[in-house]
């Protein structure tokens, strides 16, 4: 893409306005320019600008040796990364969907995270792994799972969330640097938001942004709930209730200590997730947190899929199983109230 | 065809016999609980590793199985650092942490052993993949057995580098079984070499049990990947003698097929052969065997001197930096 030509060779660290399909199709720019050892490919990534228009002018620009279509076999395709990455490169691979991750689990679960463990520190395995993820498209039960803590239990790997352009960027950048494997997700249901950029960032690894600062409840969520779980902090701060906004980022390594000291402050926690519960994130955090013996001016409280359901495709449905604005003041309400 | 001087010849029969008196060591150590968990030997199988590995380049890699004792060896690794290995000790090629199944040394191009059946495959035809990118001329071999020709990594991985021209060569150690199952039960051919006709790419059937024979078809596969042409699948049919891993007696074996192998073992159709070309007396054979069996024994002593690994070493072996 030729603005983003001209904004490379600009100044780096250049704040602009962009998409966040356009931030990640920066990052990934900005990667391949910056280190030749840098790869990217995954299913029909080259044409048209791949499945979610993240990938225009990449091929063109960086070559198809480097940016390339595989065939559709998402645990071979990962393990060929792993090999790539053992002779040096850093492969960069798409997940069309997240609920395709699955199907490369051996590759995610035993491979990638283990490999270098395995063989007593001998090697790095610098993969990341691109994953379009969350509900809202209408894709159905098999397309619009947000995946985000399916891997969380396992040491070896990172696991990041985008919910803003700026995060988009910064943290596909830091995990296409990391020597260590990274699963990236976005969300579909963010491509086309907008936000500013600060071109060149690098995110810290497993940091968590405190996004909005506030005294009275503290709400952490991650992808596209971060945006419901801003609205809510506007029409809950007309209400005269001070929301301290986290968004998590960092699935694993979890950043206990962020949210350990806004909630220390506010004594309040609301989790907002999409996806259930159970086995999630939001249920280590109040775990890690209970351990640290947190203080509770309120019982912890969680905004999320229902633990007995999946995702369906009928449209008004798929909206009212997912965390709501409404719900989210709702529950942030009932907090405060509990413990006045 | 390629041919081998006859140094490297005796070389190779020095490696063969090697192995399989560290394989008859591991068994003894087993007996005794110095090495624990399970352990998959390969004796019987010595040409496949052996004179597979003798074709590659210094710069080239391999990738194996739980059943790659002979592919380290034959690579080069020392038999003291395979054996603290086994006993997960410090001085072990992975510091202990990996054990019998993964035995690996990346500075000798052996990136990974494998103990999950097929993820060899695919991270082999990634290493290939590199170099291609890297427009370097190495090749990368991986190892498997016939099992794992069923699983759908040795698909993904023979269609991709088909379709890439990965400079890779997939090697299948047909010992015609997977765990207790006979291959006919589970596989519904008798030569996997014709899996190779659905990627289009070349599938030779090879007397694995005949070193020269390995190693000038291996060697011819080698020269094609790194001459850009692509991969080849080959596979030899081979036999282990022992059972799949320690606790299995192999009672499963049909009457007289043990002994209808061990008449053809790699070690003495070299031996012989070695023997009638005047490049080796029967006496310098026995005495290859004998130190050959003082190498491990002593080997083996030296590793259980060393140290088990503290938990403070290994927490660095996770994340990189
Ligand atoms: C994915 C997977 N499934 C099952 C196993 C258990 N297992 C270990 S070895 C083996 C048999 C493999 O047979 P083959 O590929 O012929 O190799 P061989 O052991 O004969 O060398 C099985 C089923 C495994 N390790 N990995
Ligand atoms: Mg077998």
């Amino acid at each position: 893409m030729s603005t983003q030509t001209e904004a490379l060779s600009g100044a780096l660290e250049a704040i602009e306005e962009m998409a966040y399909r356009e931030a990640v199709n920066a990052a990934l720019y900005d990667e391949l320019a910056a280190d030749p050892d840098v790869v990217f490919f995954g299913e029909d990534v080259t044409n048209d600008g791949g499945v979610f228009k993240t990938n225009y002018g990449l091929v063109e620009e960086f070559g198809s040796a480097r940016v390339f279509n595989t065939p559709i076999c998402e645990n071979g395709f990962v393990g060929v990364a792993l090999g790539m990455s053992l002779m040096g490169l850093r492969p960069v691979v798409e997940f069309m969907f997240s609920d395709f991750l699955p199907t490369a689990g051996d590759a995610i679960v035993n491979q990638l995270p283990k490999y270098r463990f395995m063989s007593g520190g001998q090697c790095a395995v610098p993969v990341t792994l691109r994953s379009i993820s969350g509900a809202t498209g209408r894709f159905g039960t098999q397309h619009s799972a947000t995946g985000e803590s399916w891997f969380m239990g396992h040491p070896g790997l990172r696991v990041a969330a985008a919910s803003s352009p700026a995060s988009a960027y910064s943290l596909l950048r830091a995990a296409i640097r990391d020597n260590t494997p990274v699963i990236v997700h976005e969300h579909k249901g963010l491509y086309g938001t907008k936000g500013e950029v600060r071109r060149g960032e690098v995110a810290e690894i497993g940091k968590a942004a405190v996004e909005r600062a506030g005294s009275d409840l503290t709400i952490v969520s991650t992808l596209l709930m971060q945006h419901r779980a801003r609205q809510a902090r506007e029409l809950l701060a007309e209400e005269g209730i001070d929301v301290e906004l986290i968004d998590l980022r960092w699935i694993r390594p979890l950043d206990v200590d962020t949210v350990y000291a806004s909630v220390k402050k506010t004594g309040r926690l609301v989790v907002v997730e999409e996806q259930v519960h159970n086995g999630g994130w939001g249920a280590s955090l109040i775990s890690s947190l209970a351990i640290r013996g947190v203080t509770w001016t309120a019982a912890p409280r969680a905004v999320s899929l229902p633990n007995d359901l999946l995702i369906p495709y009928s449209p008004p449905l798929e909206d009212e199983i997912l965390p709501s604005v409404e719900r989210i003041v709702e529950v942030a309400k009932a907090s405060v109230s509990d413990s006045a | 065809m390629n041919e081998a001087s006859s140094e490297r010849r005796v070389g190779w029969y020095r490696q063969m016999v090697a192995i399989r008196a560290f394989e008859e060591k591991v068994q003894e150590l087993f007996m005794t609980s110095q090495i624990e968990g399970t352990t998959h030997l390969c004796q019987g199988q010595e040409a496949v590793s052996v004179g597979s590995i003798a074709a590659m380049e210094p710069d080239d890699v391999l990738t194996s199985t739980y059943r790659g004792h002979g592919q380290a060896l034959a690579r080069g690794m020392e038999q003291g650092v395979a054996f603290a290995e086994l006993m997960g000790r410090s001085a072990g090629g992975s510091g202990g942490v990996g054990g019998s199944m993964h035995l690996v040394d990346f500075s000798m191009g052996n990136i990974g052993a494998n103990a999950i059946v097929g993820a060899g495959l695919p991270i082999a035809v990634g290493a290939a993949m590199a170099f291609k990118i890297k427009e370097e001329p190495r090749v990368a071999l991986t190892f498997f057995g016939d099992g794992a020709t069923n699983i759908g990594t040795f698909h993904e991985a023979l269609n991709m580098a088909s379709v890439w021209k990965a400079p890779v060569v997939f090697i299948i150690e047909n010992n015609l079984y997977g765990e207790y199952t006979p291959l006919r039960e589970s596989t519904p051919l008798d030569d996997l070499a014709r899996r190779a006709d659905p990627f289009g790419m070349p599938g030779l059937v090879v007397d694995g049990q005949d070193i020269d024979v390995v190693y000038a078809t291996v060697g011819e596969a080698i020269d094609r990947a790194r001459g850009g042409d692509g991969p080849s699948l080959l596979e030899m049919k081979t036999y282990r003698y022992k059972g799949h891993s320690r606790s299995d007696p192999a009672t499963y074996r049909p009457e007289g097929e043990l002994e209808e192998w061990m008449a053809r073992d790699p070690i003495e159709i070299l031996g012989v052969r070695l023997e009638t070309e005047a490049l080796l007396s029967a006496a310098e054979r026995t005495g290859i065997a004998e130190a050959a069996q003082v190498e491990a024994d002593a080997a083996a002593e030296a590793a259980a001197e060393s140290p088990y690994p503290e938990l403070k070493e290994i927490v660095n072996y996770v994340y990189a930096d």
